[in-house]
């Protein structure tokens, strides 16, 4: 298991029902290495930001992990960690290796951001 | 509000260590840091060479530096950018994400350094998809496959012999005729038959679709450039001090390092400086560790002189 303070998938089962109980999901799958750790670092952080998201991460080595690393988004990445955003239990982005927290945030503001906005104001 | 004894900026482990050491002396701390806390340490898989500790992660090393400054009572900021800064003004000032504003009386500088990238067309793109800065992490995604190790110190040439683990050939591309890394990781890599040598040559551009496919190389001697297709680049070309925001404003030397005296301070009164991204030799954990430990026992000297002169200008005036 990673050690993390995030949501751990240690499985194909909690990665769907994780995808079918939450509207938007980032999950950081990757090893405790230098390109992983800021990520999660950074991931651990947005929790308290972005209440509407569900952050989680997976052990890039499980054979389970297949979820992502089978992913046709994730076909020619070759860099730690793999980081896939879902929306209603598709894949809306995913990117390879270290990522700053402006380039995470960007994409949460882009991907799942709107739309919070859009229904608070309803 | 948001006023502390003193501020730090950056968390690795000269940051980490003038923490704790103020902190613990009862000195308000803020600890601004820009990226993940532990800076370098957190690259480092394995450190062997920290007295009392046999072999720890780095990872390790910087978690339980950063509760312990914490457990002292310093507070720490991570992933944060410093939009704004004044070190001349009283109390010196930090603009914090375009909004958040603290302020200081004593500042102590321990921003470090980063890995130098070669900054030329596709590196951004390619990224994650061929280009990679992290031996250990990746280096299994290119098992059986050609790859280029771009560089001429002891970390491309040690990196490159390792990643012949994984890969079929290894082709060090180094923009001199000799190499700077010590001779017994050049012997490794010159008796090493999947190890290939293109030398005074440089990488000019990066080529693919959706992963990296070739790369254009140009010979520095006959400006000659040709292209060669390739599965991996690993680039390990130094590092480079993490000092630009003080350009103009600190005093730095050629290299753009902080320059400190002794006692680590730097040209401004009250601004300390600690770490990789001061002027010196040697780039360890442990020597940024005694510079974070001088750093803060001058700061915490410099806050009693000025709080004591703080008093005195309060008598004259009342
Ligand atoms: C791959 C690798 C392996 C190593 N192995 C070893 C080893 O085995 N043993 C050993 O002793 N040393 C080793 N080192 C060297 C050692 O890690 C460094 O010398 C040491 O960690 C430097 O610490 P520092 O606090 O000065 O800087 P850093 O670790 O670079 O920390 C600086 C911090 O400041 C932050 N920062 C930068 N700019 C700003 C800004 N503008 N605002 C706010 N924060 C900012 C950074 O995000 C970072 O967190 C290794 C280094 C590397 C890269």
């Amino acid at each position: 298991m990673l050690r993390t303070n995030l949501t751990h998938i240690l499985s194909e089962q909690e990665h769907a029902k994780l995808l079918q109980e939450n509207e938007n999901v980032m999950v950081c799958c990757g090893r405790m290495g230098p390109m992983c750790i800021p990520v999660y670092e950074v991931m651990e952080e947005l929790e308290n930001e972005y209440p509407h998201v569900k952050f989680a991460d997976m052990e890039f080595d499980i054979p389970d992990a297949r979820v992502i690393r089978d992913l046709p988004e994730c076909r020619n990445f070759a860099g730690l960690p793999f980081v896939v955003y879902y929306k209603n239990g598709k894949v809306v982005k995913a990117t390879s290796s270290i990522q700053s927290r402006e380039q995470i945030t960007s994409i949460l503001d882009q991907y799942f951001g709107q739309e919070v906005k859009e229904a608070a104001s309803k | 509000m948001n006023h502390y004894d003193a501020i730090i900026v950056g968390a690795g482990a000269a940051g980490l260590t003038a923490g704790i050491y103020l902190s613990r002396a009862k000195v308000k701390t803020l600890i601004l840091n820009e990226g993940a806390v532990g800076g370098q340490m957190v690259l480092t898989h394995e450190i062997a060479n920290y007295p009392g500790i046999e072999s720890i992660s780095g990872y390790e090393l910087a978690r339980n530096m950063k509760l312990q400054a914490q457990k002292f009572g310093a507070v720490i900021k991570s992933n944060i950018k410093i939009t704004s800064f004044d070190l001349y003004s009283n109390p010196k000032r930090f603009i914090v994400n375009g909004k958040e504003e603290y302020t200081s009386d004593v500042v102590i500088i321990t921003t470090g350094g980063r890995s130098r990238t070669l900054g030329v067309p596709g590196e951004n793109e390619f990224k994650g998809k061929g280009i990679s800065y992290c031996a250990t992490c990746d280096g299994d995604f290119f098992q059986d496959k050609e790859i280029i190790v771009v560089g001429g110190g002891n970390s491309a040439l040690e990196e490159a012999s390792s990643l012949t683990k994984y890969a079929s050939k290894v082709t060090i591309v180094h923009q001199f005729d000799h190499f700077q890394a010590f001779e017994h990781y050049v012997n490794e890599a010159k008796a090493n038959p999947k190890i290939d040598f293109i030398m005074e040559s440089k990488i000019i551009e990066f080529i693919g679709g959706e992963k990296l496919e070739k790369v254009k190389i140009q010979n520095q001697k006959t400006s000659e450039i040709f292209e060669k297709d390739i599965d991996g680049v690993f680039i390990f070309i130094g590092y480079v001090p993490n000092t630009e925001m003080f350009e103009g404003i600190i005093e730095l030397n050629q290299y753009k390092e902080i320059v400190v005296d002794k006692n680590m301070a730097t040209n401004i009164p009250g601004v300390y400086a600690a770490g990789d991204s001061i002027a010196k030799r040697y780039r360890q954990v442990t020597t940024a560790v005694g510079e974070g430990t001088v750093a803060a026992l001058s700061a915490a000297e410099y806050l009693n002189k000025f709080e004591k002169a703080e008093l005195a200008a309060e008598e004259v005036t009342s």
